[in-house]
């Protein structure tokens, strides 16, 4: 017999997974990859279009928009200043 | 409810932080992967974060890949002479006390060409913050070995490994007195960005090693060819612990020895000014 005692918040219901709104400024990417490979959801993709300089800058992978939880990890991580988060109610969108 | 809409990216022209850079030199000079942006963001969200008004914030940078950076922050900006950068920081806050400076340069610039500026002022306790970017090579100089380059480690003039022990810094910066003494990497943004902050209201020199990327210059000789190359290394290597020995951070770059990082030392002891304003008492100049 195996006994399971899950301890659960009692205000889990009210938690609110905040939502990102992503916001990318295309010029100034240089396609390193950081904002890609350190987003925890996995929402970035690199992108098939190129800037003048050549650079594919990051979209968002298909269907995976509403995953992002406003971490700002790309944000904070970009060299370049060219991707920023917009924090949203979840409600509004998803 | 508002209204369903589908999500994507949206495509701007200006991010929110464009007020304290300088929005017209974007994109900057430096390689794809280099860590000095992310130096230069973690500088500015800082100084937002600071409570001293950008306005009485000043930068001082010397030559190098690093030393550009005082010419992409909208603040009042001076980049002087290689190896000099502290010297004038110092001159300055003597003079006027009421600033917030910063010194953001590079390894070869700071340690390598201007070491002796760098002991002395620790020495003194000059009320600065020196954020020091050490990507173990002077990048834009030719990628040639300096006072931080791990021994054993390539590069243009040590081809065939460098065969000089580098600089341990906490340990140089801890053991001349200075306040404040932290190390993190550019993957550690936050971490990064908060012991900024921190130096900006710790009263005498505070000092940041930071380990930054140079896919270009040093990556290229010695296996990180790219700047996930090196965000690897730092997963894998690198270990918080705040209140390590000294003695045994010192950076090696071998496989299995770790980077240590952390807020090393925060502590109280009286500064330049403070020494200063003692003698102009006794001499008579002060009331
Ligand atoms: S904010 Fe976080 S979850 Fe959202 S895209 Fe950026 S890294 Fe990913
Ligand atoms: S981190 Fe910035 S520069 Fe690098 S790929 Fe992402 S948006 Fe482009
Ligand atoms: S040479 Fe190295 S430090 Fe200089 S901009 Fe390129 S990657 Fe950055």
């Amino acid at each position: 017999m195996s006994l399971k005692i899950v301890r659960e918040p009692i205000n889990k219901y009210m938690q609110k997974i905040p939502l990102g709104l992503i916001h990318i400024i295309p010029e100034r990417c240089k396609e390193c990859g950081y904002c890609i490979d350190l987003c925890p959801k996995d929402v970035l993709e690199v992108g098939d279009e190129r800037n003048i300089k050549g650079y594919r800058w990051p979209r968002v992978a298909d269907g995976k928009a509403a995953e992002c939880i406003a971490c700002r990890m790309c944000e904070w991580i970009c060299p370049e200043f060219a991707i920023f988060i917009v924090e949203a109610d979840r409600r509004e969108y998803v | 409810m508002g209204q369903k809409v589908v999500l994507r990216e949206r495509i701007v022209d200006e991010s929110p932080r464009d007020d304290l850079i300088r929005r017209e030199r974007f994109p900057h000079i430096w390689c794809p992967g280099c860590g000095l942006g992310t130096v230069l963001k973690c500088y500015v969200e800082a100084i937002a974060a600071s409570n001293i008004p950008p306005d009485k914030h000043v930068i001082v940078s010397g030559i190098g890949c690093t030393g550009r950076i005082a010419g992409y922050v909208r603040l009042d900006s001076y980049h002087v002479t290689h190896g000099r950068p502290i010297a004038f920081a110092e001159g300055m806050k003597i003079v006027r006390p009421d600033l917030e400076v910063t010194v953001i340069s590079g390894d070869g610039d700071l340690v390598t060409i201007g070491g002796n500026h760098f002991i002395h002022a620790v020495r003194r306790n000059v009320d600065i913050n020196v954020f020091l970017v050490n990507n173990f090579i002077y990048g834009m100089t030719g990628n040639q070995m300096g006072s931080t380059t791990p021994l054993g480690a390539k590069s243009s003039t040590s081809p065939y490994g460098c065969p000089e022990p580098p600089f341990n810094l906490p340990l140089l910066a801890a053991a001349l007195g200075a306040p404040f003494v932290a190390r993190w990497t550019t993957l550690h943004v936050r971490q990064l960005a908060d012991a900024m902050k921190r130096a900006m209201n710790v009263k005498g020199f505070a000092f940041i090693e930071i380990i930054s990327p140079c896919p270009v210059g040093f990556g290229s000789y010695n296996d990180l060819r790219d700047g996930r190359d090196y965000i690897k290394l730092f997963l894998e290597n690198c270990i918080v612990d705040h209140s390590a020995d000294l003695n045994k951070v010192g950076i090696t770059l071998k496989p299995g020895e770790p980077i240590i990082l952390g807020n090393f030392i925060d502590r109280e002891a009286p500064t330049y000014h403070d020494l200063e304003l003692e003698v102009f008492k006794k001499a008579g100049w002060l009331k």
